[in-house]
């Protein structure tokens, strides 16, 4: 018996196995037909032999020709057999062929029964996994009936990967076996409440598929399918719910609405994401997205509250959010509320106010939205009027006017103001009626609104700027009175303001009081000078002199440098020259290039700007990393038109708080529609003239249709430049992107250069704690004819200790296609071989413990055992990998060639030069000698080059003679004696191993043949 | 032809997905998956049909074909095309949803997934495709849940095979 499985074994390795027969009818593309034939002649016997894993192997195989199209049904005993196997790597091999060759015409299946049955109730999982997979796909009505209760008992298994496969296959088993239905439902019907989501979502599935064919007997269930629907968070049970209701309803129509909301939830959803790539389509339902707002569920309302977001236009823009203000009305004192009057302040002033076209109209909408009581987002209002108010300089005068009218009705904000957020508003208010002040109609009674002694109830920080903003107001006043010839109306205005400013210079803000002191003083010595009859209101006007004006973002860019002033110079001694060659003591051994000097920073010119700009956008393009910015939402500015050229809207302002009925940004509404069709008939006009110009030629008909987009120009400008937004986010950027090689800073060349070896052996032993090791460098450049895969290796060997070499292989991909499944493999010789993981053959590739995307480069390392070091060696080997392109994938392979120079195997090795003498001395070494001819380098790049090159250190050197020492990993000495004259370089050399020492000087003359 | 329309006629009532192929733009069989009970010989006949009929049609066309009396769902992943038939009153975009969601199974198995994956290991391409599917259902929609139940098969073969061995 022994034997038999020794022998089996041995038969199996000269198998075929699958992988090989895959490769085999790849590689017998003309005569497949033929090769095929052969192979399954060798399953044949396979089949005939005793040993288990050699039948599954054959199946294995039988399996893929099946698929192939070859007919296999003479082996469906065998499957039975294998099926058998009480080892589940063979089970499972078993049932895969019984699953895709097996009908219900297989006769074979009867014997099947028992062999299942002892499955399904195997103890272990997988078993019992592989055995309900595989019935699913041969299941007669005979297994269904002798099965169903095997299976009816696995419904309530422990394991709710059995439990789940179970519930699944019984519906197979109904189909086959109807009458197992009754008794096995009761038990379906408690799977849908199963704790386990999985068994959770196959129970729905059965039910909904035996629904859909019988819907009157479910009805029942509906109840208990709500519930899931409501609690489900998976998508996929959802839908089949959906369905299910979809087979339902014709029988209770009630069921409809609850279908109707999922699907309205699920639209909304899906609009959303469609909007961002095509948001014309979504735009041309805005009605029926507005219609939603209407909705009773409120998750409906917010997801249509997002879609509009994205919906607005110039064009639409007063219309959603009039209806959206409606809306708020409605939406008394709710969370949602609060949602809709963020959701307003962001669709206007998304992309930098893009579609607002009027903002007289967005001022009024922000005062509006002050009305609302309990709300949490005053400061966001605030910050929106101060935004408006500075940036948009026409609209200043309307701010201001709005404002003033605030801060006289304050108190109708005030009656629950601590309470709610509301009074932030106020904050802007009195600061933009201070700030702007000259656009007041009536700086007077705005003045003394602001000091009323109900403000005292405000906030501290907004009592602040009451306090900072009255003395800008006293300021203008004073200014506006001090024309008159009745001085006296200048004086009550001071009087005015020292009456009422003691009330804050008690305050318990310390900000308020310190203000308000200190502006006490001030008017206070004012009004001491106004007595004098002194023209005061001048200097009072300077302490809040010069405008405000908003700043671009890269403002500091455009400022010139001052004449005179050089970024570049040091501001103290730059560091000395000393110290940086203490850093890269082995420089000396590098060929040394010029230092750069700093690149100087060159005035950079618009076009290189332009120029880098565009090369950077090419380059995030291309990055797979960076995620593209939408596409921009830059506005040109232009100039900003004289004011006036913006039709002048002239309100009755006296009123607008106070307007019960209709809210005044309705009126905008309507006034932007004339403005529009005023445009519009303007340009009809031009249009017309132009056409009777062109009558005379062809006169090709313009489309007046509905207006565009562009066509609409804004009534007011946004007064800020804002250079080109995107190139803001690029900075965070940089950060996650590796530099391509346009970015790359610029190395110093002696970084460049290859590490040198004694540096390259200290860093080893340091981590690894062993005496001497030795560093080869070579370096093979392969390339295959083809662009797309070029690759460079770049072998590294760290010898380890006498007999072992680590060689650190560089894998570079070139070209665009995605390199993986390599395989490195080197064809041993008697001397070197490459070391692979116990239990492989001496054939096996080694698995490349990554995948190369393209441009990527990783490092691997293998280990290489050499038993003799004095020749030099060459080992074959190829590289297997699977190139992965868009649409295809090839395996393909590259050859190349390790070489093991004997110069590899030599360790930098310093010597002193007594012990240098005595090895000498010694007698034990053999001696060889090369002359090498027309050198002509200077003396010591020759000796550098060769401790470079070849290992050696320098012992000593006198003038143009120089004696050089290494050793082997192995332990021979290697001694030179170096001497030159003129172009004529000799070198003596001694070790002791004549063999190696050939090598060595053979090599060395190579290296400078080379040069 | 008359026979092989009857057959499928008569099973077509029976389950959401009626199968699955895997071919290659040439036409090559990658993969198949039958969750009905058919002979071999209409098997292969409704696969040629099919391949030919899907490999026709040109990239920007629709994933979605009326064959038959059956609804074709199928979708290019680079070099492969994973076709699937289903009954007309079932989704055309949970499909496309499952074969979506087969491929990155197929991605997180093999990492980064390609033809000659499936090729060489297509009993592993059957085993995941048996843990995500059965009999034509969706059984487990969490990836987890798939790669964890072949993960652990997959050892269990392991030691069952190094017992074998000894």
């Amino acid at each position: 018996m022994a034997l038999k499985i020794v022998k089996g074994s041995i038969d199996r390795m000269f198998d075929k196995n699958l992988q090989d027969l895959v490769r085999g009818i790849r590689n017998h593309k003309e005569d497949e037909a033929k090769y095929i034939s052969t192979c399954i002649d060798e399953i044949k016997q396979e089949l005939k032999q005793d040993n288990i894993a050699v039948k599954a192997n054959a199946v294995c195989k039988l399996t893929y020709l099946q698929m192939l199209g070859y007919d296999v049904s003479w082996a469906a005993f065998n499957i039975v057999e294998v099926m058998s196997s009480s080892k589940f790597t063979y089970k499972r091999i078993g049932y895969l062929a019984a699953s895709q060759c097996f009908h219900e015409s297989t006769d074979v299946i009867m014997l099947t029964t028992n062999q299942i049955r002892k499955d399904l109730s195997s103890p272990n999982q997988y078993d019992t996994g592989v055995a309900l997979t595989g019935l699913s796909c041969f299941v007669t009505p005979d297994l269904a009936r002798d099965l169903a209760n095997d299976i009816m008992t696995l419904m309530s298994h422990t394991k709710p990967y059995i439990r789940k496969k179970a519930v699944l296959i019984m519906y197979k088993v109904f189909l086959k076996y109807p009458e197992s239905l009754r008794p096995a439902f009761p038990r379906l019907k408690e799977k849908l409440e199963d704790p386990d989501p999985g068994v959770q979502s196959a129970a729905v599935n059965v039910i909904c598929e035996l629904a859909r064919r019988n819907p009157k007997n479910y009805l029942s269930l509906a109840p208990l399918f709500f519930k899931l629907m409501t609690s489900s968070t998976n998508n996929w049970v959802l839908i089949k719910i959906i369905k299910l209701f979809g087979a339902l309803t014709p029988l209770e129509p009630r069921l409809v609405y609850s279908c109707v909301h999922v699907v309205k939830y699920l639209g909304l959803l899906a609009m959303s994401k469609i909007l961002k790539t095509h948001p014309k389509s979504v735009q041309s339902h805005k009605d029926l997205i507005l219609q939603c707002l209407d909705d009773k569920d409120e998750s409906i309302r917010l997801r249509a509250l997002d879609l509009l977001y994205g919906m607005v236009s110039k064009k639409n823009l007063m219309e959603i959010v009039k209806k959206l203000m409606l809306h708020v009305d409605k939406a008394e004192g709710t969370t949602y509320r609060d949602e809709l009057l963020t959701k307003i302040i962001d669709i206007c002033s998304q992309s930098n106010y893009q579609y607002i076209t009027n903002f007289e109209w967005y001022i009024s909408i922000l005062v509006e939205l002050t009305r609302l009581e309990g709300t949490r987002h005053g400061h966001l209002i605030a910050s929106q009027m101060l935004d408006v108010a500075i940036r948009v300089k026409a609209i200043r005068a309307f701010a201001v006017a709005q404002m003033a009218t605030l801060l006289d009705n304050a108190h109708l904000l005030t009656g629950n103001m601590q309470r709610n957020g509301i009074c932030e508003v106020l904050y802007a208010a009195a600061w933009i009626c201070g700030e702007f002040s000259e656009h007041l109609e009536n700086p007077m009674q705005t003045l003394e609104a602001m000091l009323r002694p109900k403000v005292a109830t405000l906030p501290g920080h907004i009592q602040a700027v009451y306090v900072q903003n009255a003395a800008k107001l006293f300021a203008t006043v004073l200014k506006s009175q001090e024309g008159n010839t009745d001085s006296t109306a200048a004086q009550e205005t001071s009087q005015l303001m020292i009456d009422r400013l003691p009330l804050f210079v008690q305050s318990a803000n310390l900000e308020v009081q310190e203000r308000a002191s200190c502006i006490l003083q001030l008017v206070k010595y004012i009004q001491k000078l106004q007595q004098k009859d002194v023209e005061i209101a001048e200097e009072v006007n300077a302490l809040f002199a010069g405008e405000l004006n908003p700043v671009a973002p890269k403002a500091q860019k455009k400022v010139p440098v001052p004449e005179g002033l050089d970024l570049d110079a040091w501001i103290n001694e730059p560091p000395s020259e000393s110290e940086s060659e203490d850093e890269q003591p082995k420089a000396i051994f590098a060929k040394e290039e010029p230092k750069h000097s700093r690149p100087r920073h060159t005035e950079v010119d618009e076009k290189e700007l332009a120029r880098r700009r565009e090369a950077r956008k090419q380059e995030q393009a291309n990055n797979p990393f960076y995620i593209k910015a939408s596409p921009s939402s830059q506005k040109v500015y232009q100039d900003t038109p004289g004011v006036e050229h913006i039709p002048v809207v002239q309100i009755d302002l006296s009123v607008p708080l106070k307007v019960p009925g209709l809210p005044m940004s309705d009126q905008y509404v309507k006034l932007e529609e004339e403005r529009r069709q005023k445009e519009r008939a303007e340009k009809k006009k031009k249009e017309k003239k132009k056409r009777k110009e062109k009558r005379s030629g062809r006169g090709k008909k313009h489309d007046s249709g509905p207006e565009s987009e562009e066509d609409i120009t804004p009534a007011h400008q946004v007064d800020i430049v804002t250079e080109e937004m995107p190139e803001v986010n690029s900075l965070d950027i940089l950060y996650f992107v590796p530099l391509a090689d346009s970015e790359k800073l610029p190395v110093r060349s002696h970084r460049e250069t290859p590490k040198s070896p004694a540096e390259d052996g200290d860093t080893e032993n340091a981590a690894l704690q062993e005496p001497k090791k030795k560093s080869t460098k070579e370096k093979r450049e392969k390339k295959k004819d083809k662009d797309r895969d070029r690759k460079v290796y770049d072998i590294q060997g760290n010898l380890q200790d006498g007999s072992q070499v680590v060689v650190s292989v560089i894998f570079e991909n070139k070209g665009d296609s995605f390199l993986k499944s390599m395989e490195f493999n080197v064809l041993d010789s008697l001397n070197s071989k490459l070391q692979r993981p116990d239990g492989s053959g001496p054939h096996d590739g080694l698995t490349v413990p990554f995948q190369l995307p393209p441009g990527v480069s990783n490092e691997a390392r293998f280990v290489f055992t050499v038993q003799s070091i004095i020749m030099p060696q060459k080992l074959k080997g190829t590289l297997t990998f699977i190139v992965k392109n868009e649409d295809s994938s090839t395996h393909e392979k590259l050859d190349f060639k390790l070489h093991f120079t004997c110069t590899s195997y030599l360790i930098t090795t310093p010597c002193y030069s007594d012990a240098f003498a005595k090895l000498l001395e010694s007698g034990d070494l053999k001696g060889s000698s090369v002359r090498l001819e027309g050198v002509n380098m200077p003396f010591h790049h020759l000796l550098a080059r060769i401790c470079f090159h070849h290992h050696f250190s320098v012992v000593e050197r006198i003038d143009s003679c120089a004696s050089m020492y290494s050793r082997s990993i192995q332990g021979h000495h290697v001694c030179l004696l170096v001497k030159t004259s003129g172009q004529t370089v000799s070198i003596d050399a001694k070790c002791d191993e004549p063999t190696l020492l050939g090598n060595v000087l053979d090599e060395i003359k190579q290296t400078f043949s080379q040069c | 032809s008359f026979t092989t329309h009857c057959e499928i006629r008569t099973y077509h009532r029976m389950c959401g997905m009626q199968f699955m192929l895997l071919f290659s733009r040439q036409g090559k069989l990658r993969l198949q998956k039958w969750y009905v009970p058919l002979s071999d010989k209409e098997k292969k006949k409704i696969t040629r049909e099919l391949v030919q009929t899907v490999l026709a049609r040109k990239p920007k066309m629709c994933s979605f074909l009326e064959w038959r009396d059956l609804k074709i769902v199928y979708k290019r992943y680079a070099s492969l095309y994973f076709c699937c038939a289903i009954e007309d009153q079932d989704n055309e975009l949970i499909t496309l949803e499952i074969i979506h969601r087969y491929v990155e199974l197929l991605d997180k198995y093999f990492g980064s997934v390609c033809e000659l994956d499936i090729i060489f290991n297509f009993e592993k391409a059957y085993f995941i495709l048996d843990e995500f599917l059965l009999g034509g259902e969706a059984q487990e929609t969490s990836k987890k849940n798939v790669l964890k139940a072949i993960e652990q098969a997959d050892l269990l073969q392991e030691v069952s095979h190094v017992k074998n061995c000894e």
